[in-house]
């Protein structure tokens, strides 16, 4: 049986899964120690469903966390920033365009060295040894511990960056180091912004991992820790602490998988509705599409792999205004249960519309009896406008396609949508984010240059397939369930014996689960 | 616009993002560096073309490559001004005024950055009037300014002088030294007096790509239809030109290639109400020509841009995605753009999309 947990802003939600089916789930509400939140949530759902910890296999974390950490500028370190680029890419700082206040936040340091690659593999220069080593210096001097290094086109050759880190690990053997290729593609800029937000969040890692730790500890479950990243895949908890923005999207990743995986449907789109907003997704083979454009992430642009989602300003606890032709977008958000009429508060809410019109069973309904029928029609008619609108942007083509709907405002709307081939609400769709957490497949990864002369491509590609689904085993993958979900082939024109550099991305189900 | 200042900036990249019609570098990295100059209190000047005396030297400024090096390995201020230096140095004077050579993408912001570096004012105009592929594809040339001596150079302080027999050998040897200094270069080429400049340029550009930046980001602050703003733009605008919505629809279909160096592609559009409505966007790096049963609505070298169906964001020809909701819009550009000189320079036959070249206007 495996754990799952979704901390949200607002909810945290928990379920537990035996062969994919939920045997329990259960809601919290986000503490302000994310650990205590993780031990509630596990005991609550343990408890309810009578369990215990030595039945659980695995507990898999999905948190929004660091992006919020970053957005509400808590707990992030002061940082030094180093681009290997000299004598290039010297006309723009780092961290211009970003928000002055996160700036000051981040107290930067910032220095530019020799080295980087040209985009043919060739070196722009050589890296300086001696010049690193007085960077180091001036680093440990200033007493900085949260380095991000970034050598243009590492993405291409990572070998200048690693060396630039064992040479400041040696002056500053505590230094939290992050190098831009182990985080972002190509793109100086964007990767370079992901790299120094990863490493001014660093030392707040680690101490998250470590509550995380702890409350499975007090829980006395043995079972392995995963934690989400933003493509839907794992990562162990030493992993987590080096990398933390590699979390950040996970939370409409797991929502998405989640609902792919409630409703049994692998080609759809994804309707997840919460209290102020909805995410519209789309899932193919059962993986979100991914956004192709940049992200910004706290008001700061990057370059991740994303999913492609709409956002838009409806949930169950959007406002209702103009006689029901106003819906949102603000919402009452988490105070749903003391404003929204149908609880005894003030403001009528979408929640209110859902109850009258469907005649749920949620708050006091008489509440609700002198809202106009005109009212609620119009309310209706605009809440399908929205939904229909932003479906619609997220198919493909104008064949009709299934449309699952997901999250805790889903009861806003029942019915069939225009474009849509079928409306599915599936079982548990209240708790989607946890089970997707719950569901997450571990990677396995090779990622650096080989040279096809000695065997030719075809082996050379084959052995390194071997050698990733090798990783994806070791790091827990059932052997069967492991697939290669990406190949990327960079040439190295100027490196002798055919240089390339492979980046092969193989995955798999845990073996437990 | 007399100044151009922080909070111009947006409205000025975006205006250059659509001048782009789809192509010439995402402006997203050059507004970076100008931002990083303006915030340190540089001022730049920006003079209309008629402001340069005819005898004085003017030199237009680029970045050559490809979009994608550009933003790893980024534009490189240092080495446009020395680029700058050794144009004078051929030419024996000192230069008055710096002028794009592309106001499209990301080269609108390069004078700009030189400014900062050297003080010169910057003129209101360019060689393109848009964005397109290759050095000879520029007024300057078109009517008569030799594209040559043409100063590649990097940041190793590799530095080539191109000295070739017509405009389009020019291209051909700077793209050469181009690749080998890792496929991004600085460049300064068409050395023009300012009466050359005066005769040959399309003027007004830099304040054009401003105000349609700013007509679209008037319209969202208003709340009113951003896409109605740049057509109202455009019918009011200080040279009148022609500017008409083509379609309105969703990306269907996109094929995409690169060949010789060349990003090509369609774009297959589809109408929102009626599915066997659609129209095919044909792009080289920049959207050339969009037709519909086979019938042209637009050719290069009007502009044809792909934007935003909600906020009118410009999108360039990488970012164009499946699904994507968006306005195609045809602009007319000025008359020293359309003569037979410049389109058989840059027109719809050496382009090879059409066999002649009909103005949007003419398009029924």
């Amino acid at each position: 049986m495996q754990i799952g947990v979704d901390v949200g802003g607002t909810n945290t939600d928990g379920v537990i899964l035996s062969d994919g089916k939920v045997l329990v789930s259960e809601k919290t509400t986000t503490t302000e120690n994310v650990g205590d939140g993780v031990f509630n949530i596990i005991q609550a759902v343990l408890k309810k469903g009578n369990i215990t910890p030595n039945n659980i296999s695995s507990v898999m974390i999905g948190t929004t966390h660091f992006t919020n950490a970053l957005v509400e500028r808590k707990k992030l370190k002061k940082i030094a920033a180093i681009r290997l680029a000299l004598p290039a890419a010297d006309s723009l700082e780092q961290m211009i365009g970003w928000p002055k206040d996160l700036v000051s936040h981040l107290d930067p340091i910032k220095f530019f060295a020799k080295g980087g690659y040209e985009v043919d593999g060739r070196e722009i220069s050589k890296l300086d040894k001696d010049e690193i080593t007085k960077i180091a210096e001036e680093i440990a001097k200033q007493n900085y511990t949260n380095i991000a290094i970034n050598s243009v086109y590492s993405p291409l050759n990572s070998e200048m960056e690693l060396e630039a880190r064992e040479i400041i690990t040696k002056i500053i053997p505590d230094a939290n180091i992050s190098l831009s290729h182990t985080i972002g593609k190509v793109g100086l800029i964007e990767r370079e912004n992901a790299t120094i937000i990863n490493s001014a969040l660093t030392n707040l890692a680690e101490d998250i991992v470590e509550s995380f730790k702890n409350a499975l500890k007090k829980l006395n479950i043995e079972a392995p820790l995963y934690i989400s990243q933003n493509d839907g895949t794992l990562m162990k908890p030493d992993k987590v602490k080096e990398y933390p923005v590699l979390t950040f999207a996970c939370g409409p990743t797991n929502s998405m998988r989640g609902a792919a995986h409630l409703s049994g449907i692998e080609d759809s789109i994804i309707v997840d509705i919460g209290g102020t907003t909805s995410d519209i997704g789309y899932i193919k083979s059962g993986f979100p599409r991914q956004s192709a454009i940049a992200t910004d992430v706290g008001g700061v642009r990057t370059n991740f792999r994303m999913p492609d989602i709409i956002s838009i300003g409806l949930g169950g606890g959007s406002i209702i205004r103009d006689d029901g032709h106003k819906v949102g977008p603000d919402s009452v958000g988490f105070r749903l249960t003391e404003k929204a009429l149908v609880f005894g508060g003030d403001t009528l809410t979408a929640t209110d519309i859902a109850v009258k019109h469907y005649n749920l069973d949620i708050g006091d309904k008489s509440l609700l009896n002198n809202i106009d029928d005109s009212l609620i029609k119009n309310a209706k008619i605009e809440i399908t406008r929205l939904l229909e609108d932003s479906v619609d942007k997220m198919k493909t083509s104008s064949e009709k396609v299934p449309a699952v709907f997901v999250g805790g405002g889903t009861i806003i709307n029942k019915e069939n949508l225009n474009g849509i081939s079928e409306l599915v609400i599936p079982d548990n769709f209240a708790v989607a984010n946890a089970v997707g957490a719950a569901l997450g497949q571990v990677s396995g990864e090779v990622d650096r240059v080989f040279h096809y002369e000695k065997l030719g491509r075809d082996k050379t590609i084959e052995l390194a397939t071997e050698e990733a689904k090798q990783f994806a085993k070791d790091a827990g993958a059932k052997e069967a369930s492991i697939e290669i979900n990406e190949i990327n082939e960079n040439p190295l024109a100027y490196l002798p014996g055919k240089s390339v550099r492979l980046q092969i991305k193989a995955i798999g189900d845990l073996e437990n689960y | 616009m007399k100044k151009l200042t922080l909070d111009k900036i947006d409205d000025f990249l975006r205006g250059t993002a659509f001048l782009g019609t789809g192509g010439g570098g995402n402006p997203y990295v050059g507004g970076l560096m100008l931002r990083q100059e303006l915030e340190k209190g540089f001022e730049p000047v920006l003079i209309k073309g008629e402001e340069v005396a005819d005898d004085d030297l003017v030199l237009p400024i680029a970045n050559m490559g490809a979009p994608t090096v550009l933003v790893e390995k980024l534009p490189n201020a240092k080495s446009a001004v020395k680029a700058l230096r050794k144009m004078e140095e051929l030419m024996g004077k000192k230069c008055k005024a710096l002028i794009a050579a592309e106001a499209g993408g990301i080269n609108g912001t390069l004078p700009f950055i030189v400014s900062a570096y050297t003080g010169l004012p910057v003129i209101d105009a360019d060689g393109m009037g848009r964005a397109f592929p290759e050095l000879q594809m520029c007024t300057f040339g078109v009517y008569g300014v030799n594209c040559s001596p043409v100063i590649v150079r990097d940041e190793k302080d590799n530095e080539m002088i191109v000295n070739a027999e017509n405009n389009h050998a020019s291209e051909m040897f700077a793209r050469v030294i181009c690749m080998q200094m890792g496929t991004k270069s600085e460049i300064c080429l068409y050395p023009m007096t300012g009466k050359q400049m005066k005769e040959t340029s399309v003027h007004h550009t830099v304040t054009l790509a401003y105000e349609i930046g700013k007509s679209i980001g008037d319209a969202r602050d208003k709340g009113t239809d951003p896409l109605e703003g740049i057509v109202e733009y455009f019918k009011n605008s200080f040279d009148k030109r022609f500017c008409k919505l083509l379609f309105q629809g969703k990306v269907t279909d996109l094929l995409r290639e690169t060949t010789d160096g060349w990003a090509r592609g369609e774009v297959k559009i589809t109408s929102l109400s009626d599915p066997n409505d659609s129209i095919l966007v044909k792009l080289q790096n920049e959207f050339l020509i969009a037709l519909k049963d086979g019938k042209p609505l637009a050719m290069v070298p009007d502009l044809i841009c792909l934007v935003d169906l909600e906020n009118a964001e410009p999108i360039t020809a990488e970012d164009v995605k499946y699904g994507q909701r968006v306005n195609v819009i045809g602009v007319s550009v000025p008359p020293n753009m359309r003569t037979k000189a410049a389109l058989d320079t840059f027109g719809p036959v050496p382009f090879k999309v059409f066999d002649k070249y009909i103005p949007i206007e003419d398009i029924k």
